[in-house]
This record gives C-alpha cells, structure tokens and sequence, in this order.
C-alpha cells in the first residue's frame, strides 16, 4: 500500500505555490535510508521456513513480501540487525556493505 | 519447501507506515507505530505532540505514515485529540477513530492535565503512550517514567536517579475509563489485538507501549526486541488490560520470572549499578509484580 505512493521530492518554484499553511503533500519515500547501513542482511533462502518474523519485526517496514518469500528493500533497510538476531532459523547474516 | 506454502502471517498485510521515515536504526518507537496503525486501519486520525515521533514522521511537505497526522503543542495530545473528534462527531463522523500518540513525558509529565481532563470527560479517543523512559528526542533528559537507576544526560552516573518510575496504568485505572492496556513491540500479536479491541469500544482508552530505545538506553540496536521480551519475562512490564477501571486482566501468565540482572546487562544506562542496586531494583519489581497478581486476583 505505502509502496504504490510516489517517491518524489517535492520543489516549491516561489512562494505562492506553497500551501497556506504546513501540510504533508506527499510521502517520505524518497528518502532512501538505506544510505545509513554498515552492515546489511542477506537472507539465505534455502533455510527459511517463512515464518514471517522478519517481516514482522521491521521497524522500518523495509522487508517486503514477494511471491510469498521475504525481500529485503536495501533502499530502506537502515541495517539495524533485528531481523537476523530474531530469526528463528538463523538464515539472515550481517555482511559488512562494500564501498 | 514447497513452493506454494504461503508466508506466515500472524497480523495484517495491510502497511500504513512507508519506509524513509527518520527513526533510529532499531527503534521500538517505529515498531509500534506501525503495529499500532496495523491494528486501527485506515480510517485513523493520529494527534503527535512533541516527541521522537514528530521528528520520525518527517519535515514539512511529507509524511511517512498513509493517515492524516496532526501535529500538535507537547502538552495537548489529548485535548487535540478531543478537538478532532468533536469536528468529526459535527461532520456526523462517527466511524474514524482519533488516536493521541505521545511519548513517555508527552503522558507521564507535560500532558498528565490534558490526558486526566479528556479521561474525567470520557471523551472518544484512543490515548497512546509509547513509552522509552526518558525523553529521547531532546537528548536524553530525566522523565518521571524513568526507572530507577538509570543514568541519562541529566541524572549523570554520579547522581543516577534515586526516584521510582511513575505508576501511570494505576493513575489512569483510578480515572475509571473504559480501556486500559499495556503492550510490549516484542509481542505483536497481543498489541494489534488490543488496538483492534480498542477501536471497537467508546470512550477514552489508554495503552502503554514499551518501546526500548538503542540511542537512549545504550543497547544494541538489534537488542530492541530482546529487551522488550525480557521486559515482559521478568515482570519488569507485565501485560494487562483494565476494563472500567476494575476487570484486571494478565495476559501473559509467568510460571518463572527471569531475574532481572539479566534485562539489565543489556543496557549502558545500568552499567554503574553495583550488586546491592540491582538486588534493590529486584525487590521493588517482585513486590510490583505482586501487587499486579493480587490485582488480577490471581
């Protein structure tokens, strides 16, 4: 549902497009979070019993449902670990992210 | 694996939190936002007053979550909340629940009066507090829901604060509203279930949220659930729901309380604690947790 929101930034031209007063126009997609990680998580799929913990734990409601299987968004994923420290299977590891 | 076996879902689908919002990494607050909104739908409105949630959701022109927010003064998430509820009532809006989203010193301190009045009138709206023990988004600083023990920026190690956590469940059990709760992110199945019960009763409702924070309470961020689990194991945070201010209900029945040491370990704001203080804060949790029983007549 958030996901079918637009990720745009938005660029008032001059002052009269502004609202009259603060107001959200639109969502905080563009923000890409995922520009915080050190580390990220890499679910090994040959061992999840899609227990749906993972999802179910994300702060940043960054792990998505795809066919069924979890999928990590890393444009959003801020790499907190949670989901590989609850993982009952232990099939998520923390990998250091390249530069 | 079978390919056609479907994810388990214990709670809905349905996301009314996008990611991109500004919460630190691990954070409890974040969580229970989206749990919360998971359990209430879409038709919500959310009041926020001052609090890491106002800063989470994002600045001006945008929005993480898919409801309607208002932003509002720290000190009425309650009254603001009335507000919106008496507009939609004229609006002849009965169906959108308002709910008031404030932190631990929007509720325990700055918002007591406002919270008290709207529970003396009775007024239509869900109260929830998300409770880290201190006020985080500021900088750490002493609340009154800050435990015992515990160091922040303006309790220092040398003088970590020697004051008890304020009994706010009691102080809004003796308003006699209609709904109390208590819900921990660590369980939630429990707390979408209490929010979903919410919405169906009248009336001021009230639910306590234990969300731990990695930045305030200097635990690992992937610690976040542990700590709230252990919270509930220990009896530290028991889980319950007050009905009229009467009904006690535990929902999580404990046959053995892990001892409390070890939720403590895990945080850098007990780390100064000597045996003696942690055996204190042992005693003061068996004796709550006592009181507890005695009032679910258990």
């Amino acid at each position: 549902m958030s996901r079918k929101k637009e990720a745009r930034k938005i660029i008032f031209e001059s002052e009269k497009e502004m609202p009259p007063v603060p107001m959200s126009l639109g969502s905080m997609l563009h923000n890409r979070t995922g520009a915080w990680r050190n580390i990220k998580p890499v679910i090994d799929l040959s061992k999840c019993i899609k227990c749906g913990i993972c999802w179910k734990f994300c702060p940043d409601a960054s792990i998505d449902i795809v066919d069924e299987w979890p999928q990590i968004n890393y444009d959003y994923c801020k790499g907190c670990g949670l989901c590989a420290e609850e993982c009952p299977q232990k099939c998520i590891t923390m990998v250091e992210e390249e530069k | 694996m079978s390919k056609e076996k479907k994810m388990t879902t214990t709670i809905t689908r349905e996301e009314f939190m996008s990611p991109g919002h500004l919460a630190c990494q691990g954070c409890g607050a974040s969580l229970a936002m989206r749990l919360a909104l998971k359990g209430l739908g879409q038709r919500t409105i959310v009041c926020i007053p001052a609090c890491c949630w106002a800063v989470i959701d994002g600045p001006f022109p945008y929005s993480s979550l898919d409801v309607p927010i208002y932003h509002c003064a720290f000190e009425t998430a309650a009254s603001s909340a009335s507000g919106v509820k008496a507009g939609l009532e004229i609006l002849g809006d009965n169906e959108t629940a308002v709910l008031a989203w404030a932190g631990d010193g929007g509720t325990y301190d700055i918002g007591l009066q406002a919270l008290s009045g709207a529970a003396e009138r009775n007024d239509d709206i869900i109260y929830a507090c998300y409770d880290n023990e201190a006020y985080m988004n500021t900088g750490i600083q002493r609340s009154s829901a800050t435990p015992f023990g515990a160091w922040t920026t303006t309790t220092p190690v040398k003088h970590y604060k020697k004051e008890r956590k304020k009994d706010i469940i009691g102080i809004m059990a003796a308003h006699g509203i209609p709904y109390i709760a208590t819900a921990s992110v660590a369980y939630p199945e429990d707390m979408v279930k209490k929010f979903k019960k919410a919405r169906e009763i009248r009336g001021t409702r009230f639910i306590l949220i234990f969300a731990p924070c990695p930045a305030g309470w200097k635990s690992r961020p992937e610690d976040t659930i542990k700590l709230a689990r252990l919270a509930v194991q220990t009896g530290y945070f028991p889980l319950i729901e007050i009905e009229k201010g009467e009904k006690w209900t535990l929902n999580l029945k404990l046959k053995e309380r892990k001892p409390i040491a070890e939720y403590l370990k895990l945080q850098g704001r007990f780390r100064h604690l000597s045996e003696e203080e942690i055996a204190a804060i042992q005693q003061e949790v068996d004796e709550r947790w006592a009181k507890t029983l005695q009032k679910c007549s258990l």
